[in-house]
């Protein structure tokens, strides 16, 4: 058989348990796809061996008829998330050669449901951007193109969204602190959904923003997406903010049915100077789900245009917090030290060179708006507009909403480099419909949904209650039959 | 509310962020750009709200305090920069 690696997990599971293939020979030939996809830097750690080794025992397990969901699908894990023994270092140089002693929960999960790691996979440094060009490994690149121009796979999970559409691996993983699951999923024409706050462990992933940060599956599917979102879901007891629910078989409820459902479209994201082809995807996708026998109203989120300014209060003061643990002690880069240095010359220097200008920038903003004077005037009120933002949400599921219909981003994967030049608040705005899911800590996901004029994916975010994203899913997948995205990038990338 | 390069210097002081002098004008007009993005937060009436602190209503769980793991000094000592005779080893910190 062909191109293994362009199967889905769902395509995959089925051809390993009826023994038509095995997991060594979809291992190798996504080993072989990452191997010469390096022109897209979306692998940075490669684990070809670990690979070898687990799908070799995925194959016994198979043989044994003991089959989990994802026993043998290979699959690509961000670099966020500690895997013991492989280097893990969200993108930064401040974790230069960190290999961790232990696993996270959510690629330990994952493991024992049987998947196959191929590498890690590239992003923004720790987490923070929209365009994966802030990362150590330099810049991740889109598999789509246009022309000869290359384009961001955007970010912060940029190598994992490049990585699923160019068929390196089945599907990877992603984590969404303000968009960085759906926006890149968006922009490479896959499948992306962040989970309610509190259905995956935070446990053994680096932190960024610890309020907002979620991990969750990045596919070609929405049924991949359901498949692999259950395998990773847990409760851990290492995660205070872990949620002691049950975890549904989210496949099984994929009906397609959406008769009687109430999708709502909020007026707020109808922006000033919003892309003819933005507005156009968006009626089209409203009148898909109209078809499929959903109701669609009209809502009001009103909060809507301070969920930004407020992101920017909370993640940086989060994250100011959370990074102040690389300080060259206990693991990562110590800067070369001067004669006569002490401790806090240490300090001051290791962080200097280790963190890159993003992250140094948050880190600053995060220290400013927490500190005396300030605390009230800017991070308690970011909290307040927090609440007021996740009331929205409440109000309007309370009138009886089931979903809420949106763009995934503001426009299709912009070039490489033509955001340098402009300031960093414009680079924020790609985030403008994604991050008010992450203060409300909701269920969102992005799904492929049609081309722009210049051939380029654009996709729509459905939001969910919270805790439902069975029923939120079976909405996506009724989505995705309906929109019938089969577009992939021409293969321009592989060297093999 | 201005952010003036003394600040800045203050700011980059309180992150253990060494900032050259050189540097400081440039930072200080990135912090005034992002804070008057921020700002905006000042248009909402946010009287009679409480500042969120768990984006879901849960009471944090309990444990008995007890010890749970340890013994593993090689493994938390293995990606240390500097570490001698089992103890993180760094500059001298008092005179």
């Amino acid at each position: 058989m062909e191109n293994l690696n362009s199967l889905t997990l769902a395509e995959g599971r089925d051809l390993l348990r009826s023994k038509d293939i095995t997991s060594v020979e979809l291992t190798e030939a996504c080993l072989r796809a990452a191997e010469g996809g390096g022109a897209l830097n979306a692998v940075v750690h490669h684990t070809p061996e670990l690979a070898l080794d687990q799908a070799a025992a995925a194959d016994s397990r198979l043989a044994q008829g003991d089959a989990p969901a994802m026993c043998g699908l290979p699959i690509g894990i961000k670099d966020l998330f500690c895997t013991k023994g492989v280097s893990s270092q969200a993108a930064s140089r401040i974790l230069d050669g960190f290999r961790p002693e232990y696993e996270s929960t959510v690629s330990q999960n994952l493991f024992d449901a049987g998947a196959v790691m191929i590498g890690k996979l590239n992003m923004d440094e720790f987490a923070m951007g929209s365009s994966n060009e802030t990362s150590i490994y330099g810049d991740a690149v889109n598999p789509w193109k246009l022309g000869d121009k290359q384009l961001t796979p955007g970010g912060s999970s940029g190598g994992s969204a490049a990585a699923v559409a160019a068929d390196l691996c089945l599907a990877a993983t992603g984590t969404d602190t303000g968009g960085s699951i759906r926006q890149p999923a968006a922009f490479a024409g896959i499948v992306g959904i962040k989970p309610t706050y509190g259905r995956c462990s935070r446990w053994g992933i680096v932190a960024f923003a610890s309020s907002l940060d979620q991990a969750g599956p990045m596919t070609k599917s929405v049924r991949d997406a359901a498949i692999m979102l259950e395998a990773m879901c847990s409760h851990d007891p290492k995660d205070s903010t872990s949620a002691e629910l049950e975890v549904p078989n989210f496949e099984a409820l994929l009906t397609g049915d959406i008769r009687g459902k109430k999708i709502g479209i909020p007026k707020e994201y109808r922006l000033d100077g919003m892309p003819d082809e933005i507005e156009k995807l968006w009626s089209d996708g409203s009148a898909m789900l109209r078809d499929a026998g959903a109701e669609v109203v009209d809502v009001s989120l009103p909060h809507t245009k301070y969920a930004l300014p407020a992101y920017y209060v909370i993640a940086p003061a989060e994250a100011s917090s959370n990074l102040a643990r690389y300080d060259g002690v206990r693991f990562g880069r110590r800067a070369q030290l001067d004669a006569g240095d002490g401790i806090t010359e240490m300090y001051e220097k290791s962080r200097a060179e280790g963190f890159g200008t993003e992250v140094q920038r948050r880190i600053m903003i995060g220290t400013y708006v927490l500190s005396a004077g300030f605390y009230d005037a800017y991070y308690n009120r970011a909290r307040r507009v927090r609440a007021l933002i996740k009331k929205d949400f409440e109000d309007v599921f309370a009138s009886g909403v089931d979903a809420i219909l949106t763009p995934t981003t503001p426009s299709a994967a912009f070039g490489l480099g033509d955001m340098a030049e402009v300031d960093p608040v414009q680079m924020y705005l790609n985030d403008v419909f994604t991050v008010t899911v992450n203060l409300a800590g909701l269920p969102g996901i992005s799904v492929p949904a049609g081309l722009d004029a210049q051939s380029l994916p654009l996709g729509l975010q459905l939001i969910g209650k919270p805790w439902q994203e069975g029923d939120l899913l079976n909405t996506a997948f009724a989505l995705e039959s309906a929109a019938g995205f089969r577009a992939k990038p021409d293969n321009w990338w592989s060297s093999v | 509310m201005s952010i003036d390069t003394a600040t800045a210097a203050k700011v980059a002081k309180l992150a253990r962020i060494r900032v050259e002098a050189d540097a400081l004008p440039a930072l200080a007009d990135e912090f005034n750009m992002i804070l008057g993005f921020i700002n905006e937060l000042n248009e909402v009436d946010v009287s009679d709200v409480e500042p969120m602190t768990s984006v879901t209503p849960q009471r944090l769980k309990r444990r008995e305090d007890v010890i749970t793991d340890g013994d593993q000094q090689a493994d938390v000592l293995s990606n240390a920069p500097d570490s001698r005779e089992g103890f993180f080893a760094v500059p001298k910190v008092v005179e």
